[in-house]
């Protein structure tokens, strides 16, 4: 094959890949949902579950279809926009989501845009100073924030800025939504811990990858030229390091998916992740299938996206 | 050029193989201890604990750190010292069995996949690939949704959740191993499978192994406690930390202790595990290269 | 006299070891250059000699530290200054030439943004005018399209020419000193006179002056006026290039001398058993490669149809340069890679192409032993366990026996039986090889085959490798397949020698003739490219063009 079509090649392998992980997803959450919970027209009825009830319900939901061909039916109600209805509240599970699925992709919006900057300046400026005090306090600071789970960095944030400097509103929603400022402090908390949690990611993968390449020869070789360490970094190993670096933004956005359910959960932000975990506590399973389907879709494409950065900024496969 | 003149003479005066590479230093004895210190608490804890974890001794809820009750009480009036103490048994006790038998599997298949290649490779890396693909803590709420909690569901859970991890890590690190000229030795030597495996590469990934292991119990920890926080782990009125969090996060607001000594618990074990593996020795972390 | 250009005095540097200890590797060293002059620094592995050059230009490496000890460049004081002032002379005084030049070019940059980076940092000349000298200094190195190189990425260009492109970028800035840190020692022979013979001129031209950090005397001294040779971070002996070659006055340059001019072999008397025994190997047609298959063939095909016999009690070397594999062939025959068509005889047994289908009897008879002694020995196991191993899995030896047969193999390459406990990370380099070489005798076989394990091994540690291979082949009748790039090496121990270019075999003659009966020009441009411990070699070689041009990969 010719040299230069390899990374294409490689590009549609990777697709391929996220593809057949897509499906082997759905067929994952389809069946842990539908078919290890028993009966679910027994759960449906509760204590009116008479034998005739149940297997009335079951042909009505059509239960009792064999599970590949429901999981077939499923799978095309998915590309179509058909999500099926809630067992709950008999709603249209597309409608249910609409505005929720709005909240939390502004919630994740805000959040790359405050922690994308913040993070590669901090992890670029530690590689640059390594080893001097800045990057010492960047360092366990980072690792701070990795080692301890999301929901306490969500109630440090509570405890410091809403209890003791009393400046944010603790909860997020049934605030004043009136003014911009009001709903500024609205998003404040749950954007904070977000970008905290992301952020500490974003910085350790991106401080590694810079510092990776400044340790290469050709880095050493600027500094034998007369280069400033301002000049080796910035014009030597920075374009260099451009490729890992956005497979380090994309990953680390996929930590996103999972702080999102924690902090949804803390702030009771009307959110996609909200909505799922009443779902769990309710077996809503329609619902769980729907919701589940957005998180792995949204945490498939970032990393999948990571993975083609990587693939077409590999200067072996640029031409 | 360097390097190796500092090798030979490094060599030189290290006569055994418990040489200078081999030293702590003080960060890493602090997180080792640490360590020791919960998994300890997780063994004997229950039968060092001042009042009965489970039954209310104080009539005032969310009460102050005092001489009867070192970390005060929680929402109901039981003593969080006990609690806590009785909780490390399950967030430590869950979290190593998980990592346990997820490193196990993951190991053994890796080394397996790297050394055989081929098919079984192939279609066991996209399908452990494919797995990847799920945020880990959204599993565990589908899989605990489906099945409800119990300790036995949420192992199995975290050891799925955290097995093709594992697996990814330990074929890495064993294809660069099989690479080498001294298991091509062995090979052209007409050693089975079984024994390049056992004894030559084995040996060869044990110490990034067992660095990846202290990580993944952080992250598997780290899980278990997101779970119980949502009211999906261990049950009550049993609770591991992250549940006891998640019973008293409405005194948080009045700055209970109750909120924040179980959160400080799973701080100073994570944390801990880090510390020691960060700083454990280079002869053991370098043997990935 | 004039002043000199560079003076150190006394001039220590300390490194710090990873487990934290400190050492001293260099250990007061005072050397002067004259302006023009070129300067040889020869040693081996840790004797200093790259830590010398890279602290002329105020560098050191991660660890090290100069501690004392002055080294003056012109007027200015390199050790005392700061790290601004010294940047400023980075280029423009002192500049530098590396051993890898495909490292040291960042790859996502053009090859002409690099070479004038230096008049760019020091603000020496305008863009154009820069580029016009750059294009100058391509013509003056001979490199191809010297007007357009320039526009290409450095993967875009063969080894060869990035070092003589990485010199006009240590040149650009008109430096009065180059450090040339063992610049060709990464290229092929027939690559290496181009670049050294570049180097020469384009130095000589500009009277230059410049530090050439080498382990190869005969390259050293095709360029040098004056050598200085190290050992153990301190001088052992300073004088003009044909004194050192000619009338050496220290014990270690005399042994650095005698172990590079090789000792013709003799071949072993055939005992007159049978009258015609059978040859230990026969190789006939054998074609291998790598990549999925396809109706019986892999896509890249390495090994075009070789065939070659070894007689019992003979050695077999195979030369050739990097991708004419050699190697290749090694692996082939040893079942590692297993051939698809031809076949490989031991001992008048036809051997399956894959190892796996070999039994353990015939597995015994060849045994292979690899260049790296490092990736050869499990870092894990015990040099008893690598030794036993083979005793335990051939002849199933256990306990006592097998204990005084490892002692006995460690005593054949001559190691102390103390050794036994030792990882192989605590032994030397030339200690491994042996432990390597113990672990092929213990299946007692009748054949080793042997890929390049002498060129990671520095000169003097190598030829007592060679002499333990002989004297080893004395007491055991063994017969050596023995590969290798280094031409003096094949010719020290073997009896005949097959020439290899692109997969095939062009020419197979005796080993002590084949320089003067060489027939094939490939063969012959080889062993003409091979540096002699003369100083007028390079000036008095005369290559045909022609015969370059079609097989040298500059």
């Amino acid at each position: 094959m010719p040299q230069s079509l390899l990374p294409w090649f490689l590009v549609i392998q990777r697709l391929g890949i996220a593809l057949l992980t897509l499906i082997i997803v759905s067929f994952a959450v389809f069946f842990a949902t539908e078919l290890l919970p028993g009966d679910v027209a027994e759960i449906l009825l509760g204590q009116a579950a008479t034998p005739e009830a149940v297997a009335g319900l079951r042909a009505a939901m059509g239960l009792d279809e064999p599970a590949l061909s429901r999981f077939i039916g499923w799978l095309a109600g998915l590309a179509s926009g058909d999500l099926g209805t809630s067992y709950v509240n008999k709603m249209e599970i597309v409608e249910l989501l609409s505005g929720r699925l709005r909240n939390s992709l502004q919630l994740a919006g805000v959040t790359t845009l405050v922690s994308v900057p913040i993070a590669l300046s901090l992890g670029i400026g530690a590689a640059m100073w390594r080893g001097s005090l800045f990057d010492r306090v960047v360092t366990v600071l980072t690792i701070s924030v990795i080692s301890v789970p999301e929901f306490m960095v969500a109630t440090l944030a509570v405890l410091i800025f809403a209890v003791w400097l009393d400046w944010l509103p603790a909860l997020s929603y049934g605030a004043d939504m009136s003014s911009l400022g009001t709903m500024l402090k609205a998003y404040a908390m749950p954007v904070i811990t977000l970008s905290f949690v992301v952020s500490a990611q974003m910085i350790r993968m991106t401080r590694a990858a810079v510092i990776e390449t400044i340790n290469t020869p050709y880095v050493e070789m600027a500094l034998l030229k007369g280069a400033s360490r301002k000049r080796m970094v910035l014009v030597h190993a920075l374009p260099n390091a451009l490729g890992p670096i956005a497979n380090a933004v994309a990953l680390s956005l996929s930590y996103l998916v999972g702080g999102v359910i924690i902090v949804e959960t803390i702030f009771n932000y009307p959110g996609v992740a909200k909505l799922m975990v009443d779902a769990v506590s309710t077996r809503d399973l329609p619902l769980i299938q729907s919701c589940a389907m957005i998180f792995c879709v949204s945490y498939l494409m970032l990393i999948t996206l990571a993975d083609l950065i990587a693939i077409l900024s590999n200067p072996r496969l640029r031409r | 050029m360097m390097a190796e003149y500092q090798t030979t003479t490094a060599a030189k005066d290290a006569p055994k193989p418990k040489g200078p590479g081999w030293s702590f230093n003080w960060v890493g004895r602090i997180g080792l201890a640490i360590m020791l210190f919960w998994g300890l608490v997780a063994f004997v804890g229950p039968w060092l604990a001042p009042h009965p974890p489970g039954e209310i001794v104080d009539w005032d809820y969310f009460g102050p750190v005092s001489g009867d009750y070192w970390m005060g009480t929680d929402y109901l009036g039981r003593d969080i010292f006990s609690r806590i103490l009785m909780g490390a048994r399950y967030t430590v006790g869950i979290a190593l069995a998980a990592v346990t038998l997820a490193c196990t599997l993951g190991v053994i298949l890796g080394m397996i996949a790297a050394v055989a290649g081929g098919w079984f490779d192939m279609v066991l890396s996209r399908l452990l690939d494919a797995f990847n693909g799920i945020p880990s803590l959204l599993f565990g709420l589908v899989v605990v949704a489906a099945v409800g909690s119990s300790i036995p569901v949420l192992i199995l859970t975290l050891t799925a959740i955290y097995m093709p991890g594992a697996y990814r890590f330990a074929r890495a690190l064993a294809v660069n191993v099989n690479t080498m000229d001294f298991v091509t030795v062995a090979r052209a030597r007409g050693e089975s499978t079984r024994y390049l495996i056992l004894q030559e590469i084995f040996p060869n990934i044990l110490g990034p192994v067992l660095a990846d292991l202290g990580l993944r119990f952080v992250f598997i920890v780290l899980v278990l406690s997101g779970l119980s926080f949502l009211g999906l782990g261990v049950q009550p009125p049993n609770a591991d930390w992250g549940g006891l969090v998640r019973e008293n996060i409405e005194g948080l607001s009045l700055g209970a202790p109750a909120v924040i000594f179980p959160s400080v618990a799973i701080a100073s074990l994570t944390i801990s595990v880090n510390m020691f593996i960060d700083n454990l020795p280079t002869k053991i972390r370098d043997r990935s290269e | 006299m004039t002043d000199p250009l560079v003076t150190v005095e006394k001039l220590r540097i300390g490194a710090t070891t990873d487990s934290g200890r400190k050492v001293e590797i260099i250990k007061g060293v005072d050397f002067e250059i004259a302006p023009g002059e070129i300067v040889a620094l020869i040693g081996e592995s840790g004797s200093g000699k790259t830590t010398i050059a890279l602290s002329l230009m105020g560098h050191t490496r991660t660890g090290c530290k100069i501690e004392g000890g002055t080294i003056r460049i012109g007027d200015c004081d390199m050790t005392a200054m700061s790290n601004r002032a010294r940047a400023a002379l980075r280029g423009t005084e002192v500049s530098y030439v590396p051993q890898s030049a495909a490292a040291a070019f960042n790859p996502s940059k053009r090859i002409m943004d690099q070479v004038i980076e230096i008049a760019a940092i020091h603000e020496l000349m305008p863009r154009a005018e820069a580029e016009k000298k750059a294009v100058e200094l391509f013509r003056a190195l001979a490199l191809p399209d010297a007007d357009t190189i320039g526009q290409r990425y450095p993967h875009q260009v063969s080894g060869g020419q990035l070092q003589r492109l990485s010199a006009a970028m240590a040149l650009i800035g008109d430096p009065k000193l180059v450090i040339f840190d063992e610049p060709t020692t990464a290229l092929d022979v027939t690559t290496q006179i181009e670049v050294l013979r570049a180097f020469k001129s384009v130095m000589r031209a500009g009277g230059i002056a410049g530090v050439y950090v080498s382990h190869d005397l005969a390259v050293v001294a095709q360029i040098a006026d004056r050598i200085i040779v190290l050992k153990g971070g301190e001088i052992q002996e300073v004088g003009g290039a044909e004194q050192i070659l000619n009338a050496p006055r220290d014990a270690y340059t005399k042994q650095l001398l005698a172990a590079f001019e090789p000792v013709p072999h003799q071949p072993e008397e055939q005992p007159a058993q049978s009258a015609k025994p059978k040859p230990v190997l026969e190789v006939f047609d054998l074609c291998a490669g790598y990549g999925a298959i396809r109706n019986g063939e892999p896509a890249a095909k390495i090994l075009k149809d070789v065939s070659f016999k070894i007689e019992r009690g003979r050695n077999l070397g195979v030369i050739g340069e990097s991708g004419s594999g050699k190697s290749t062939l090694a692996r082939a025959v040893a079942g590692i890679l297993p051939a698809y068509r031809g076949g490989v005889i031991v001992d008048g047994t036809e051997m399956k192409p894959d190892l796996k289908d070999r039994s353990k009897a015939e597995l015994r008879r060849m045994q292979m032993v690899f260049q790296l002694a490092d990736t050869a020995l499990n870092p894990a196991h015990s040099i008893g366990a690598i030794l036993a191993r083979p005793l335990t899995f051939y002849e199933g030896l256990r306990g006592k026996a097998r204990e005084a047969r490892v002692t006995e193999l460690l005593d054949m390459v001559h190691l102390p039986a103390s050794l036994r406990h030792r990882l192989p990370g605590e032994l030397s380099g030339g200690q491994k090889q042996r432990v390597n070489l113990a672990r092929a005798l213990a299946a007692k076989p009748e054949l080793i085959l042997c890929d390049e394990i002498t060129s990671a091994l520095d000169t003097v540690v190598a030829a007592a490798i060679l002499e333990l291979l002989k004297e080893l082949q004395s007491e055991l009748g063994l017969s050596y397949m023995f590969i290798s790039h280094d031409l003096s090496t094949v010719e020290a121990i073997c009896d005949d020698v097959l020439v290899m270019y692109k997969g095939e075999v062009v020419e197979a003659l005796p080993a002590a003739t084949m320089s003067s009966e060489a027939t094939h020009p490939y063969s012959r441009l080889l062993i003409s490219s091979v540096p002699k411990l003369d100083t007028g070699w390079l000036a008095g070689l005369e290559q045909d063009p022609e015969l370059v041009a079609q097989f040298a990969n500059r």
